[in-house]
C-alpha cells in the first residue's frame, strides 16, 4: 500500500498552513479530534464584509491523508460563502484524494473542522 | 530506482547470502532434494545428514542438546506448540498460564484460544521501562500455575528480560517456563545449558535466515512433554509432524552458525550504530525513548518525538524503511499495544518511531537518517497545532478534545 501521490502533493507543498488571530471577530476556528486518536485538525477561516471567505489557514496532528484532507479544505473553502462551505462533503474529499477505505475517517474529520470553524464565527456575530 | 534504507531488522532482515547459497543446493536434481525420512537410500541420507548438522548448528548457538530441538515453520508456530502443547498435556496438574501484556500476538492470541478452551490466563503489566515485576510475577503464581511464558527480548522496544532470575521463581514454584527468543538467538548470548528454561522459541528470518521457518527447543533435563500440534508420520520425535524441509533446515542451521561466530563483532558494531543514531536526536525537544535504554537489544531504537504523529513522520521519512506504533498503521486503528502496556499516552503511542539498524546498516546510513529525520520532524511541528499548544504553555490533558 504506497501513499496516493495526491496525499503526497499535499503533505510535500502543504497549502495553507498556518494560524489566523482567532480572537479577530470576522475569524472562526474549528478544532476537532483528540490526541488519543491520533487526530488533531485545527481549522481557521476568516470572512470579508461580504460573508466570503477569503483566506483560510489550517494546522493537523496526524498521518499524510488528515493533512492532506485539511489543506485540501482550505483550498476548498476560500471564494466561499459560509452556506457553501458548509456544503462541502467528505466524499468529495476522499474522490479528489483516493482515499482508501481504512483513512476515511480523516475526511470526515475535515469536514467536521470547517462546520466547527463556521460555528464558531456563528456564535460570534451572535 | 534508489531502494530506500532498510532500518526495518526487527521486521525480518534479509538472508545472508552464505545462507542462500547454501540452501540453494538442496532444492533442484543437482542437488541433494530427498526426503530426510527416506532411510533407505541415498537421496534420503545425504537429506538426513544435512538436517543432522543444521540441528547441531542451532544448538550450539544457545547451548542445548542437539535432540533438543525441533523444526518447525517459524516462531509463532513454536509458541503455538510450546503453550499449547505444555497445557494441553499437563492440564490435569493445573490449568492457569501467566505471561505479560508485551507479548508477540503469537502468544497473546494463542493464549486467548486457549482460555476460549478453559484455561485462565492472567496478562502482567511490565513495568514502565518493560521489564518484569519479579515481585509480581511471585504473586501471581498460584497452585494451579502450570506454565509462564516471556519473551527474552521484546520485537517492539527491544528490552531484555532478566530469564535467570524469572527462571528461578518457575523451578521453585514448579511451573513451566517458555521463552520466545525471536529476537534475541543470535543477538545475545544464551546459554541453556546453564539456563532454568524449559521451552524456547527460534525464528530463522530474524536471524538473516530464510522466513518461514524456526525451531522450539524442548528441554530433557528435566524432561518437558508437549502434546502434538501437527500430526501424520510422528516426524521430530512425535512432537511436529510433516516433511523436513531441507533447504529451509540447513537455512536456518547456516544463519545461527553464521551468528555464532560474529556476535561478538557485530552486536558491537550495532551498538555502535544505534548510538550514533540516538545522538543525532538527543538534543531535540520533547523526544523520548520508550524502554529500558540499558536493558535492550543492541539494534533497537524505539523513539517518540512529541507533538508528531507516527504515519506521518514515517511517510516524510520515506527513503528509510521503518515501522510505528501508530494507530494509523495498523488496520485497527489502535495504537501499539505494547506502548500502552508501559503506561504510554496515547500521544506518544501514536508518535512512536522503530529504528532497528543490522549487519548491513552503515555509518552514512545513520548519518543520512538522522539529517532526513531531524528536517522532517521539524517540519512535521510546523504543521502540528498540539506543538504551537505546547509552545504556548498549554497543558494538553487539561484540554477538553471534541473527538468523534
Amino acid at each position: 500500500m504506497a501513499y496516493g501521490k495526491k496525499v503526497l502533493d499535499h503533505y510535500e507543498n502543504p497549502r495553507n498552513v498556518g494560524v489566523l488571530d482567532k480572537e479577530a471577530n470576522n475569524v472562526g476556528t474549528g478544532m476537532v479530534g483528540a490526541p488519543a486518536c491520533g487526530d488533531v485538525m485545527r481549522l481557521q477561516i476568516q470572512v470579508n464584509d461580504d460573508g466570503v471567505i477569503e483566506e483560510a489557514k489550517f494546522k493537523t496532528y496526524g498521518c499524510g491523508s488528515a493533512i492532506a484532507s485539511s489543506s485540501l479544505l482550505t483550498e476548498w473553502v476560500k471564494g466561499k460563502t459560509l452556506d457553501e462551505a458548509s456544503q462541502i462533503k467528505n466524499t468529495e474529499i476522499v474522490e479528489e484524494l483516493e482515499l482508501p477505505p481504512v483513512k476515511i475517517h480523516c475526511s470526515v474529520l475535515a469536514e467536521d473542522a470547517i462546520k466547527a470553524a463556521i460555528n464558531d464565527l456563528k456564535s460570534k456575530s451572535n | 530506482m534508489l531502494t530506500p534504507t532498510y532500518m526495518d531488522y526487527s521486521s525480518t532482515t534479509p538472508v545472508d547470502a552464505r545462507v542462500a547459497n547454501k540452501m540453494a543446493k538442496y532444492l533442484t536434481m543437482e542437488g541433494d532434494f530427498g526426503n530426510a525420512a527416506s532411510r533407505s537410500h541415498y537421496y534420503g541420507w545425504q537429506a538426513e545428514k544435512a538436517v543432522d548438522e543444521a540441528r547441531s548448528q542451532v544448538a550450539d548457538l544457545v547451548g542445548a542438546d542437539p535432540r533438543e530441538i525441533v523444526w518447525t515453520s517459524g516462531a509463532t508456530e513454536s509458541n503455538n506448540l510450546a503453550i499449547k502443547g505444555i497445557a494441553n498435556f499437563y492440564q490435569k496438574r493445573g490449568k492457569h498460564i501467566i505471561t505479560l501484556k508485551t507479548e508477540h500476538k503469537a502468544v497473546l492470541d494463542t493464549c486467548r484460544q486457549l482460555e476460549r478452551e478453559g484455561f485462565e490466563v492472567t496478562y502482567l503489566d511490565p513495568l514502565a521501562n518493560g521489564l518484569l515485576d519479579l515481585d509480581l510475577f511471585k504473586k501471581t503464581i498460584r497452585e494451579d500455575t502450570i506454565l509462564a511464558s516471556f519473551m527474552h527480548v521484546n520485537n517492539e522496544i527491544g528490552v531484555i528480560q532478566d530469564l535467570q532470575s524469572i527462571g528461578d521463581i518457575c523451578r521453585e514454584n514448579k511451573v513451566f517456563f517458555h521463552v520466545d527468543a525471536a529476537q534475541s538467538a543470535g543477538k545475545i548470548e544464551i546459554d541453556l545449558s546453564l539456563l532454568p528454561v524449559d521451552l524456547m522459541s527460534f525464528s530463522a528470518h530474524k536471524i538473516y535466515g530464510p522466513k518461514g521457518m524456526g525451531a522450539l527447543y524442548v528441554s530433557r533435563k528435566p524432561r518437558v512433554r508437549l502434546e502434538a500440534q501437527m500430526h501424520g508420520g510422528g516426524h521430530e520425535r512425535g512432537m511436529r509432524s510433516g516433511t523436513l524441509a531441507t533447504h529451509q533446515i540447513v537455512g536456518m542451521g547456516e544463519a545461527f552458525a553464521i551468528a555464532k561466530a560474529e556476535m561478538k563483532d557485530e552486536s558491537d558494531r550495532t551498538l555502535k550504530l544505534r548510538q550514533r543514531l540516538y545522538d543525532g536526536f538527543s538534543d531535540m525537544e520533547e523526544v523520548v525513548v520508550n524502554g529500558d535504554l540499558d536493558q535492550r537489544i543492541a539494534g533497537n531504537l524505539n523513539i517518540s518525538f512529541n507533538y508528531v504523529e507516527g504515519e506521518s513522520l514515517m511517510m516524510a521519512i520515506s527513503d528509510v524503511a521503518v515501522s510505528s506504533g501508530s494507530a494509523c498503521t495498523s488496520s485497527s486503528l489502535e495504537p501499539s499495544y505494547v506502548l500502552r502496556a508501559l503506561g504510554l499516552s496515547d500521544e506518544l503511542a501514536h508518535s512512536s518511531i522503530r529504528f532497528s539498524v543490522g549487519r548491513y546498516t552503515t555509518e552514512k546510513d545513520v548519518d543520512d537518517a538522522i539529517v532526513l529525520v531531524r528536517e522532517k520532524v521539524e517540519k512535521l511541528r510546523d504543521l502540528s497545532p498540539l506543538w504551537d499548544m505546547y509552545k504556548d504553555g498549554i497543558d494538553l490533558n487539561s484540554v477538553e478534545w471534541a473527538a468523534h
